[in-house]
């Protein structure tokens, strides 16, 4: 949501738009999305100080930056200047490129730091990417805005290492939120089946993935019997079975006071929202809202106070109290 | 003064077994895995509701709509079995050859059988974007 209370919303298929006082209008200059499954225009961010700069962030499936063929996910950001992109920069772009169709991420936060967060997911390849730290792919990543290291990444002094990894040890996170009150950055990921996960992501922490989880192969058959092992992280909440969590957002504000601090999940695979209750780090109440809407894509508190709902092939819900 | 007309029927029809021992069945395994088994699901039963079966699915029963709907998606109401779904499929962004192999994995699998090979050919030959 920008400050004018408009929307800019991401297509699957590539394109962007902004929603403005009831009328749809396709941004252009959008780089080249890589369409290949699950890839498309995914994440979107503001700047924090995007009142004064126009900057935004978004990430997309994207072939750019590599001969090879395939895709894989990268970061973006560029200048709203009306309905068009300007001064559009890569920032990152996960390598190597793969036709692998799955487990792009991915989500983009900025913390009160003003460092900005992104993750990108497995890519299909979970014996490989996400515990290497010299590959890209189930990672959270740290940057500057402008897209360079900053020098107190976890890895920055690991030979080998990719420097703007921060967190790993991921499957495919497509769920990201600060913490409106201590500021820390929330994710939650897809597990397989089962072990859907919420994370609270830590510098150079390790979130197990594929070593430990609580889910299991598609099949039903076992990924490892392992659910903890030492120097691994602990998921805050899992999921079984799964939601096939998407998008993720904190209740604050004055419009929906028996909800403040809930957090709120969309759910694909059942089509709901979810609105959580935590206390001291542990879900102590969940329940359903907004039962069959679709396969909620996206859930953002507004900076008008409402909370609003990307669902697919439908549009884009608000959720108004009853008076 | 009677002519002798010989007929000859070839046995043109392929087994499903053989089907399943293709390179293609195999890499429409892959395939399958990769870009369709979240939603259909690893038995083939689809999600109830949201993503139609694809074993014993009559949808099938039309190989030019199946090949059609895998190389370009669907978007709107169809009806599965007698169950109306309405949603969306995005297209995947796969080949011919990607489109040829998977459908061929689906038709054999979960105790589907066809008796003909799909090839990348057929794929070329039996699709028009939507």
């Amino acid at each position: 949501m920008l400050p004018d209370y408009s929307l800019l919303i991401t297509e699957k298929s590539g394109s962007m738009i902004h929603f403005k006082e009831g009328i749809k209008y396709e941004i252009s200059n959008i780089p080249q999305t890589y369409l290949r499954g699950q890839g498309g225009l995914m994440g979107i961010a503001l700047h924090p100080d995007f009142a004064n700069n126009k900057r935004i962030y978004f990430t997309q499936s994207s072939s750019v930056d590599s001969d090879e063929e395939g895709g894989n996910t990268a970061l973006f950001s560029a200048t709203l200047s009306d309905d068009e992109l300007t001064d559009v920069k890569l920032l990152y772009k996960a390598l190597p490129n793969t036709r692998v169709g799955r487990h792009f991420g991915s989500r983009i936060v900025f913390d009160n730091e003003g460092y900005l967060y992104f993750s990108v997911g497995d890519r299909g390849r979970r014996d490989d990417n996400p515990q290497d730290l010299t590959r890209d792919g189930g990672k959270v990543y740290r940057l500057h805005d402008d897209g360079t290291i900053p020098s107190d990444n976890p890895f920055v002094e690991t030979d080998g290492a990719v420097k703007a990894v921060f967190s790993y040890g991921h499957r495919n996170p497509q769920g990201m939120v600060r913490h409106p009150e201590t500021g820390a950055i929330w994710t939650h990921e897809h597990g397989p089946l089962g072990g859907d996960e919420i994370n609270i992501v830590r510098a150079g922490a390790n979130y197990g993935w594929p070593k430990i989880t609580y889910g299991k192969n598609y099949s039903g058959t076992t990924i490892t019997k392992d659910t903890a092992l030492p120097g691994m992280e602990q998921p805050l909440y899992y999921w079984i079975p799964s939601i096939a969590p998407s998008g993720m957002a904190f209740v604050s504000g004055e419009v929906y006071p028996e909800w403040e601090g809930s957090l709120l999940v969309g759910s694909l695979k059942f089509e709901y929202l979810e609105r959580l209750v935590i206390e001291n780090n542990k879900v102590i109440y969940r329940e359903k809202v907004a039962e069959d809407i679709g396969r909620v894509r996206d859930v953002i508190m507004g900076m008008d106070g409402y909370i609003y709902l990307a669902v697919e092939n439908k549009g884009v819900y608000k959720i108004v109290p009853k008076t | 003064m009677s002519r002798l007309i010989f007929t000859f029927i070839f046995p043109v029809f392929v087994f499903a077994q053989d089907i399943r021992q293709s390179e293609s069945y195999a890499n429409g395994q892959l395939v399958y895995e990769d870009f369709c088994m979240l939603c259909h699901m690893a038995n083939g039963k689809g999600v109830p509701k949201a993503f139609p079966p694809l074993s014993n699915s009559d949808y099938l029963e039309d190989i030019k709509a199946t090949i059609n709907s895998i190389k370009y998606g669907l978007n709107g109401p169809i009806v599965v079995n007698g169950v109306k779904y309405n949603s969306v499929m995005a297209p995947m962004g796969l080949d011919d050859q990607e489109v040829a192999d998977v459908t061929n994995f689906i038709l054999n699998t979960w105790g589907n059988k066809s008796d003909k090979l799909i090839t990348k050919q057929m794929v070329e030959k039996l699709t028009t974007k939507q």
